[in-house]
């Protein structure tokens, strides 16, 4: 027997299972991806962006970066009154507005008599509101979407950011990363 | 109770598997034979009490038992009948337990009658049935049990996606994983062979008929699922080469490449390993392609469910059965003996090119429809459609289809195109290349405004057509095989298939407008009046439907009723485009919306023969069919005959 | 022609296949090279702008207030932004149902100009189907399109 034709195909039937690897390898990748998180992850212990934004309804202040330095944990809201999942999650709030928590928000691309309108309806869980016309804080602070709930601690850093309306499931783990935050 | 018997019923048919796996492997030792009569009828067995639970999960579907939670998710007491019953398996749980059932009731059914391999093969190839339905079993009823119940019965159904809502779509799914599960028969088949390193003629002929059977359910899937996406996304187009579609063609592909191989390796006993690794390659393609779909890892303008979740499981499952099985083939592949020798200038030769150009288009459409995962990884986004899949599929395909004018003229082992063989082959194709060239100068000279592709396809059918009837030249056709016949019409219907894509891009004219009531536009031969726009309402869905009247060069009009449908449960917009068909072309027409000053969007085609596309993949299914009635009673006769002389024996030896 | 010898075949065979394998990676590769359509943002586009007339995909959320219907009742114009650059679009055609101002579209197109020519427009479809260059873009707002057509 000669070896010359023999060893090649040996080689050659590994071949189907490296390719194969690599495609493994691939998808691998592609599923793995955090795509969703790589978001939150850029702005999670970073410090909020100064910003200083002109109150979005008449009853409460507008929203500066100061506010979040006071020393204790807050959350910061995003939100807008055209945006149907942040209706949703105004029992959600309130529930923790009515725990203590003060919550600020930033309503985003809205126009004062419909936030006025959006709050009447589903109540007004916050501290202050500020207006947000041209999304500048929203991309700044790394939300994509409204409605995002961040919890920030007393020094004016991002510790955990919520994408999407808060479920009455969410509200223990909000509540955990608040105090997580205090600490 | 329904629901809690088939749960019952499926994990009784999911230990049977296990036992099926189990017995299987000891039976293969010496020391296990006694188990090895086990083996078959634990297989049927277990066939039948799936096929039992994807009954009761048909049952609970039809009745809308609404304390179930999938049927609550995904049905409604409204839905027609038909959508209730596809509601069964157009969600991802059911799909699985479909799935499950059909590759159950396949193996039960090989168990039952498959005679003609050696036992041992067989027993191999049955537990690896079991092992791969093992995977979806644990997927079932460990991740997504179909049949679970809601702490409260739901008042009412949350539907199906309007977009699914669709007597096409309805059993698309199905028809595609009739062909896909058939695939896993094949590659339990090629695990068994290359466990027991029995390679041969008998492998062969036992696997044909499933992968023939697996091959004509894709082509019909593929050929419906093209349609489907040609009237209901209204963009005029019938390939999008989208994942999805390209998830459904490469296991097309590989199983077409595996049914040439298994012809040479039935008929000659060459091309041993490549048919083993066809078999995996094929199966592979369809795992591929279910998790491309199901897992949303690439994105595609079909929707579907998909869940990255459930796409990792599968993707384990693929690693674990493509893993195992190109590993198997990787230490057993050089111990399967050598084929039998064939000229450059034969049969198998012509077969063997087949079989390259269709890998190399599959490689073709896997590399593109990854690509854009590939950059991804190295930060960009890209996105890759016909630009690239066309010509350069065609790359492969243009020799190919030449070929296959000449492949089933030639004779086994040996041939020549001079002497003998001059007028039998030589001559014949000559004619049919002649009036291939004549047809490409024409449509140079007299159509010069025609690109390259579509020009090249026109030439090609038009010599691929009688080409293909050649095979029957001089033969008493009585007395041809129903195999060969399937063959002739197979080839046929690429020639037709190929005839209606070339002239649809050759001679498409397309007319975009906004409209009145009473406005007339040409669109090619046709004249098209917007008669007027009025509300309809369906069983859970109400439109806007047009009223337009076309007129064919002035013969007497017909009315066309394009809609745009507004589903009420769950909310969902489709348009319905409307069709008018006629022998020479299709008339493709979409209602777009109200402008602001009474005007509506109307947008019209006039594609000539595009109908032949779907006719051609019909044909190619009914080759399919034909080639796989004409095994099948071949190997009946066979049976039959091989009953009668144990008979005779029999009563002899009394 | 003779038969090959039976030593031999196997070989040749596989070298056969080989070569076609390797020979379509390289055509792949090659192909896909000039093919494949890049996906921009509008400030991509604005930063590093395609060639004119090279097929890409361009995503965004369409601006409010931004759609014009042209006279001749089925060209649209609007701009698509990011947030931090706008670009004018202008496509021939019947709009995707979900074709809305403030919500996102991927339009397949090539630049003419200062002008996105689109040839198709891919709104989201329902919550099932969010382009995924998209998705990675509006993580929360997807669902919140998905409420508001609701």
């Amino acid at each position: 027997m000669s070896n010359g034709p023999k060893t090649k195909p040996r080689l050659a039937v590994w071949l189907p299972l490296i390719l194969f690897a690599g495609f493994f390898a691939l998808v691998i990748w592609g599923l793995v991806r955090p795509a969703d998180r790589e978001v939150a992850s850029a702005f999670i212990d970073k410090p909020l962006p100064e910003f200083n934004l002109p109150p979005a309804t008449d009853e409460r202040p507008g929203l500066a970066t100061a506010t979040f330095k006071a020393g204790k944990p807050r959350l910061l809201n995003v939100f807008a009154s055209w945006c149907v999942p942040c209706a949703v999650e105004s029992p959600q709030l309130a529930q923790l507005a009515g725990q203590g928590v003060e919550i600020d928000g930033v309503a985003i691309r809205d126009r004062k008599p419909d936030v006025a309108r959006f709050l009447a309806q589903n109540g007004n869980p916050f501290a202050r509101i500020g207006k947000d016309d041209l999304s500048q804080v929203q991309l700044a602070i790394g939300s994509s979407g409204v409605p995002e709930t961040f919890v920030v601690d007393g020094k004016g850093v991002i510790r955990y950011q919520h994408i999407g309306e808060i479920r009455p499931e969410d509200v223990p783990l909000i509540l955990s990363k608040l105090e997580e935050a205090a600490q | 109770m329904i629901a809690e018997l088939g749960l019952a019923v499926l994990w009784m048919a999911a230990a049977l598997a296990v036992l099926q796996l189990v017995a299987g492997i000891l039976a293969l030792r010496p020391e296990g034979r006694q188990v090895a009569g086990l083996v078959r009828p634990v297989a049927v067995m277990q066939g039948v009490l799936v096929a039992g639970a994807l009954v009761a999960l048909i049952t609970l579907f039809l009745t809308t038992d609404l304390s179930v939670k999938l049927v609550a998710e995904n049905s409604h007491s409204m839905k027609p009948f038909i959508f209730k019953l596809a509601g069964t398996w157009g969600n991802h749980e059911g799909s699985m337990l479909l799935w499950v059932a059909i590759m159950a009731v396949a193996g039960g059914f090989v168990a039952l009658v498959e005679k003609r391999l050696p036992e041992n093969t067989l027993i191999a190839t049955l537990a690896g049935q079991a092992f791969v339905s093992l995977g979806f079993y644990a997927f079932l009823l460990l991740a997504s049990n179909p049949f679970q119940r809601l702490p409260e019965p739901a008042p009412e159904g949350a539907g199906l996606n309007p977009l699914l809502q669709d007597i096409g779509l309805a059993f698309h799914p199905p028809t595609l994983y009739v062909g896909y599960v058939g695939l896993s028969i094949a590659f339990s088949f090629a695990v068994g062979a290359l466990v027991t390193r029995d390679v041969g003629p008998a492998f062969a002929r036992a696997m044909r008929p499933w992968v023939l059977g697996a091959w004509i359910f894709l082509t019909l899937g593929i050929t419906a699922g093209s349609y489907w996406a040609y009237y209901t996304l209204g963009w005029g187009g019938w390939w999008f080469w989208d994942p999805v579609e390209n998830a459904s063609l490469m296991p097309w592909l590989a199983a077409t490449a595996l049914l040439h191989s298994c012809s040479v390796l039935a008929s000659r006993n060459a091309l041993k390993a490549w048919t083993v690794m066809l078999g995996v390659i094929a199966f592979s393609m369809s795992m591929v392609g279910t998790f491309l779909v199901r897992s949303g890892i690439l994105t595609s303008v079909h929707a579907f469910a998909v869940d990255p979740e459930r796409g990792s499981f599968i993707l384990a499952l693929l690693a674990i059965y493509i893993g195992g099985a190109l590993t198997l083939f990787a230490l057993r592949a050089s111990t399967v003996t050598e084929g039998a020798r064939f000229s450059f200038v034969s049969r198998e030769a012509a077969l063997v090119f087949n079989n390259v150009m269709l890998c190399g288009i599959l490689g073709i459409v896997l590399v593109g429809t990854l690509y854009p995962l590939l950059t991804e990884a190295m930060g960009v986004k890209v996105s890759v459609g016909p630009p690239y899949f066309n010509p350069v599929s065609a790359v492969f395909a243009i020799p190919m289809m030449l070929v296959m004018g000449v492949g089933p003229l030639l004779r086994w082992r040996q041939d020549s195109f001079e002497g003998k063989g001059a007028g039998r082959i030589t001559l014949p194709v000559g004619v049919c290349a002649l009036l291939s060239a004549a047809v490409l100068l024409g449509v140079e000279l007299l159509a010069p405004q025609i690109k390259l592709l579509p020009a090249l396809g026109l030439a090609i059918a038009a010599g691929l057509a009688p080409a293909s009837f050649l095979p029957l030249r001089g033969r008493n056709l009585r007395r041809t095989p129903l195999a060969t016949w399937g063959m002739v019409f197979g080839h046929f219907g690429i020639a037709v298939a190929l005839f209606g894509m070339a002239s649809e891009s050759a001679f498409s004219t397309e007319r975009l407008a906004a409209m009145r009531p009473g406005d007339v536009q040409q669109v090619g031969p046709y004249a098209v009046k917007l008669e007027g726009i009025g509300p309809v309402a369906g069983p859970n869905w109400t439109a806007l439907e047009g009223t337009v009247s076309a007129s064919y060069a002035g013969a007497a009009p017909s009315i066309l009723r394009p809609q745009a449908r507004t589903f009420s449960n769950p909310p969902g917009n489709r348009t319905e485009s409307a069709l008018k068909t006629r022998w020479n072309g299709q008339l493709y027409a979409v209602l777009g919306e109200e402008g602001d000053d009474g005007r509506w969007q109307m947008r019209f085609w006039w594609k000539p023969f595009v109908p032949m596309i779907w006719y051609g993949g019909a044909l190619i299914a009914l080759g399919g069919l034909l080639a796989l009635l004409g095994r099948v009673a071949a190997d009946v006769r066979r049976l039959v005959a091989t009953g009668k002389i144990a008979y005779r024996r029999e009563r002899q030896g009394r | 022609m003779s038969a090959i010898k039976a030593k031999h075949q196997r070989l040749v065979l596989l070298v056969i296949a080989l070569v076609a394998l390797v020979g379509a990676g390289l055509l792949a590769a090659w192909a896909l090279k000039n093919q494949a359509a890049y996906f921009y943002v509008p400030s991509d586009l604005a930063a590093n702008p395609p060639e004119q007339g090279r097929a890409v995909r361009l995503g965004g959320m369409v601006e409010r207030g931004s759609i014009h219907k042209a006279a001749d009742g089925v060209t649209v114009n609007f701009i698509v932004g990011d947030g931090k650059a706008r670009v004018p679009v202008r496509f021939t055609g019947i709009t995707p149902d979900l074709f809305v101002e403030g919500s996102g579209v991927v339009a397949e197109g090539r630049m003419e100009g200062q002008t996105f020519v689109a040839d198709n427009l891919l709104a989201k479809h329902d919550e099932k189907y969010v382009p995924r260059e998209m998705k990675d873009m509006t993580a929360g707002q997807a669902k919140q399109v998905v409420a508001e057509t609701k």
